[in-house]
């Protein structure tokens, strides 16, 4: 298993790495970056943001470059994120805690059914090459050309209104109480589903001109031709031979393009006023709570190292030459 | 046998010219080509003949398009047509820059990573890898908010210098399988310099894959920097289509049926994605000739009908020649 | 001949349509006789491997078949015609009564499937009613026939060698015992002893088993002890038939004999290695008259104005052997 072990010795380089970037990304400014963040916002923070931003850049006492790291590092351990000052005094963590399940339910939920629904389309497109389904070709990349949030802005005018079925934001209807009953599961699905079908159409898109791409690709390999000489069923050629071997750049694509993805949907959330984190880091951006957008990219990182890593899994279990022999 | 498709040329004589020509030649370049070029000029002659000043107030607020607003008002009378014309430059700007600063970086670090091996070589590898699973646009985000003042200039470069990570991976990959190749080893037995041996035997086999990374990443940059104005970071450094779609969205345009006010802006956004795309398109057929379509795909067979060409089932004919029959 | 297993007639394979269509094999007539090994040989471009995949329908787009017949001899049955079958007939006439060994070791194993799923979805496929057990069973027999230990038949394709891998399509060809077996180049990317202990363990199964095979090769040297029969392509053409021992001992096409002048043969008397000048002709377009007559060394004026018809030479009247060259100018039209 050593390839798993590279893999996961990577993403706690990248981790670390990411922590790093957060921690230094500030203290590269000119000045001090208290006082930076304090003229970008133009004399609008309270003293208590103040107070709170040189608590996080541990500036509130003498100490060193590395001192400062490893505290840092000490708070982020004990899950410390600093104090969001929109949300003051609830610490940031806790602020993240409440949106990340919605981001999860939502991004997460969306980005794999779009890429799965993405690949079986492009795999249909890629074998019937020449025939009708490659007309769909310009319509995808028009598509997939549109940004994720203008067609959520799009959806919300065509589609909702004061007699829709359709609610134009929010995650549930707020006159409930949260729990696990029917009627609240109800409203959270009926929240859902617009902007679930926003990121669905422009996030399916791509897949299916990349795995229409691999599909011509493999489709001239010669174990697709062995699988035709020997006769067997169309769909076992299509599905057993050149769809599974297509599939696998298709896998590690989506590994690899999953930060992009992430960014593109957390704009989403925005637009349809989605309690998760993308609305977090526009309230954020709009507060100039910096504590929260820090707060927010870790997190953001860390789940889209996790989702690579799951998605290595699934490439593990894919591809018997990334197996080690036993 | 004169004429001879584009599809499957095989250059005998000229070929370099011949295959530039075939590129041109190609409907989804072409179309990709010209609708860019549409823009590049819309950039230059944008705040010229744009009717008014986009940020000039004036009394029509909120007015659907009509002829003095082809595109309609603000909730300030401002000329949206404007706004998205005088836009333009700053995407094209943005869009540009930060991809030709992607593209050197991601030639320097991937051609190096690919070409020198070892310890080095894996080293880069390893922080284009760290730069591509890191996710862009919240890295992004909060550099430009932690800068003291955002300009296209400052965008332009954040984003240049944080997406080239996906390109020098392809390009590492490319030059991996280039260095291998017969006539690379050859010269350096010749003991070429390793500098020409880049130059002038692996370079010009990069140039599409190159040219193609240059795109998606001018693609990548136009998005995000809409987005940041969308989501209120550089609302402050001038006019550009997510700052149209900054105020529409602020301003509840939505709510009050101004679709005038963010329709005109998504629908340029998602015209140069189209151009932009299809240039790629383009580079994509003329690197492997597999994808293209192109030609008849159905022929008449033997026992009467119409059937697609498709792999596995070779057709047989049925208008051809008359069979001759032997004893 | 009664005993024909295989009979192609008039056949003509195109890339393209129309206009721009180009001729890659042209007006082929080639019997296969039932326990033999015909030998196809020529330079890359000659058109052996189409002739193959073109017969087989499975030549990808654009490839089309222009016209002709390719005869399927049934036991005691009325011969079929493998070009007016349509899919369904098609596929279950593949690998059950043709099988195919693809030139490519490497690549001809799906290398996310096991070794035994690709050995028994073919079984599966023309036997639904087989089980689990016997289809595994029959998998380690194949193996068993081709000499690979029964445990492999849980590796994956990037686990076996070469070799192995060459044997286990051969293995594969052979699990539905079919009547003939199309050999591409099926040890090009092998090393010269492997190449040797494969073909060698063929012609042995050959005849514990009693199938034929089409054997497509540019190496002439390999033909010349491994078939019985060899047919040599030029341009699309057969140009030249014979055993196997005539056409060593005595080939009467200049190509043929250029052919056997590039290889060092392993037995008989040396011979001086020349090998042919110039390259094979573009497809696209084809010399006037004779295919090879630029680059014959024995070209007259004729061979530039008038293609050569196969058959019988005069100067050889009573064999079995047959060439299209005006050296041997054609006494019979019959063969």
């Amino acid at each position: 298993m050593s390839y798993l072990l590279k893999r996961i010795a990577f993403y706690l380089f990248t981790a670390w790495a990411a922590i790093t970037i957060n921690f230094f990304i500030p203290r590269l400014m000119p000045g001090d970056p208290v006082q930076a963040l304090i003229t970008r916002a133009r004399g609008q923070m309270t003293t208590d943001a103040v107070q709170s931003l040189y608590v996080l850049f541990g500036l509130d006492k003498d100490e060193s470059v590395v001192e400062q790291y490893f505290r840092y590092l000490g708070q982020l351990a004990r899950g410390d994120l600093g104090m969001s000052f929109t949300f003051f005094p609830t610490p940031v963590a806790e602020v993240i805690g409440d949106g990340l399940p919605w981001t999860v339910g939502l991004v997460g939920f969306t980005t794999v059914l779009g890429f799965l629904l993405g690949t079986a389309a492009g795999t249909l497109v890629g074998w019937r090459r020449g025939s009708l389904a490659d007309l769909l070709i310009p319509v995808t990349t028009f598509l997939s050309s549109i940004p994720y949030f203008w067609l959520g802005l799009l959806a919300i005018a065509l589609l909702t209104g004061p007699d829709s079925f359709f609610p134009a934001t929010g995650a549930y209807d707020t006159s409930l109480v949260p729990g696990f009953d029917l009627e609240f599961i109800g409203s959270v699905v009926q929240h859902g589903i617009l902007p679930a079908a926003t990121i669905l159409i422009s996030s399916m898109a791509g897949w299916v001109l990349s795995m229409r791409n691999m599909m011509v690709t493999v489709a001239s390999e010669d174990y697709v031709t062995v699988a035709h000489a020997k006769g067997l069923p169309e769909r076992r050629v299509m599905v057993g031979y050149a769809a599974r071997n297509a599939l696998l750049p298709n896998v590690s694509g989506f590994a690899l393009s999953l930060g992009f993805i992430v960014g593109g949907t957390l704009l989403v959330e925005i637009v349809f006023s989605y309690p998760g984190l993308g609305l977090l880091l526009f309230q954020a951006v709009g507060a100039q709570d910096y504590p929260l957008m820090q707060g927010i990219f870790l997190v953001i990182t860390l789940s889209v190292l996790l989702a690579n890593f799951l998605a290595d899994l699934a490439y593990l279990a894919l591809d018997p030459r990334t197996r080690r022999e036993g | 046998m004169a004429v001879i498709t584009t599809t499957e040329a095989t250059p005998v004589a000229a070929p370099a010219k011949r295959r530039r020509l075939r590129f041109v030649a190609n409907p989804k370049a072409t179309t990709g080509l010209v609708l860019l070029g549409a823009f590049a000029v819309l950039a230059v002659i944008g705040p010229w003949i744009a009717p008014f000043d986009p940020s000039e107030r004036g009394g029509d607020l909120m007015q659907g398009p009509s002829g003095a607003h082809w595109f309609g008002t603000t909730h300030l009378g401002q000329d949206i047509f404007s706004q998205v014309l005088v836009g333009t430059r700053s995407i094209m700007f943005v869009g540009f820059l930060a991809g030709i600063v992607a593209t050197v970086l991601s030639v320097l670090v991937g051609v190096t990573s690919g070409y020198l091996g070892g310890m080095g070589g894996e080293g880069l590898s390893a922080l284009s890898n760290v730069f591509l699973v890191i996710p862009a646009l919240p890295l992004i985000i909060i550099i430009t908010s932690s800068l003291p003042e955002t300009t296209d200039l400052t965008i332009a470069l954040v984003i240049g210098l944080t997406s080239w990570a996906w390109n020098a991976r392809v390009l590492r990959a490319q030059t991996l399988s280039l260095r291998r190749r017969d006539y690379v080893e050859a010269a350096r037995a010749t003991g070429e310099s390793t500098w020409r041996i880049i130059l002038f035997e692996i370079m010009p086999n990069l140039t599409a894959v190159i040219a193609s990374g240059f795109v998606g990443t001018v693609i990548f940059a136009v998005i995000s920097e809409i987005t940041l104005a969308f989501i209120g970071v550089s609302v402050s450094s001038g006019w550009n289509w997510g700052t149209v779609l900054y105020w529409a969205q602020s301003q509840q345009a939505l709510a009050q049926g101004a679709w005038w006010w963010f329709v005109p802006a998504g629908l340029a956004i998602a015209l140069l994605g189209t151009a932009l795309s299809l240039v790629n398109f383009g580079i994509d057929e003329f690197v492997s000739p597999r994808l293209r379509g192109g030609g008849r795909t159905s022929v008449k067979t033997v026992d009467g009908r119409t059937v697609r060409m498709r792999v596995g089932f070779t057709p047989v004919l049925g208008d051809g020649t008359a069979r001759e029959e032997k004893p | 001949m009664s005993d024909a297993v295989l009979e192609i007639r008039g056949l003509n394979v195109d890339y393209g349509l129309g206009a721009d269509a180009v001729h890659a094999v042209r007006d082929v007539n080639l019997t296969l006789h039932r326990g033999e090994v015909l030998g196809l040989a020529g330079e890359s471009g000659s058109g052996k491997s189409t002739l193959a995949y073109g017969m087989t329908r499975l030549l990808p787009p654009p490839g089309v078949v222009a016209s002709g017949e390719v005869l399927y001899h049934r036991d005691g049955g009325d011969p079929v015609d493998v070009l007016r079958m349509d899919h369904a007939q098609l596929r279950a006439f593949r690998w059950a009564e043709t099988a195919i060994v693809f030139q490519g070791a490497m690549n001809s194993l799906n290398p996310v499937h096991r070794v035994s799923t690709q050995l028994t979805d073919v079984i599966k496929a023309h036997d639904p009613r087989s089980t689990t057990a016997s289809r595994l069973a029959r998998a380690r027999e194949l193996l068993a026939l081709v000499g690979i230990a029964p445990d492999r038949l849980d590796s994956y394709p990037h686990q076996l060698s070469g070799g192995m891998r060459q044997r286990v399509m051969i293995g594969m060809a052979l699990a539905l015992e079919p009547r003939v077996v199309i050999m591409d180049e099926p040890t090009t990317a092998l090393d010269v002893v492997v190449q040797r202990q494969i073909l060698r363990q063929l012609v042995d199964l050959r005849e514990r088993l009693g199938f034929s095979v089409v054997f497509i090769t540019h190496d002439l040297s390999l033909l010349v002890e491994f078939s019985d029969r060899i047919a040599i392509m030029y341009g699309g053409r057969i140009v030249e038939e014979a055993a196997a021992a005539d056409l060593y001992r005595d080939p009467l096409h200049p190509y043929s004999d250029g052919l056997l002048h590039s290889f060092p043969a392993l037995r008989g008397p040396r011979r001086e290695l020349t090998g042919i000048p110039g390259a094979p002709p573009d497809l696209r377009s084809m010399p006037s008259g004779c295919s090879f007559h630029p680059r014959c060394p024995r070209a007259m004026e004729r061979c530039g104005v008038e293609v050569p018809v196969l058959g019988v030479p005069g100067d050889r009247r009573g064999s079995d052997r047959t060439v299209a060259c005006w050296l041997h100018p054609v006494q019979d039209n019959r063969f």
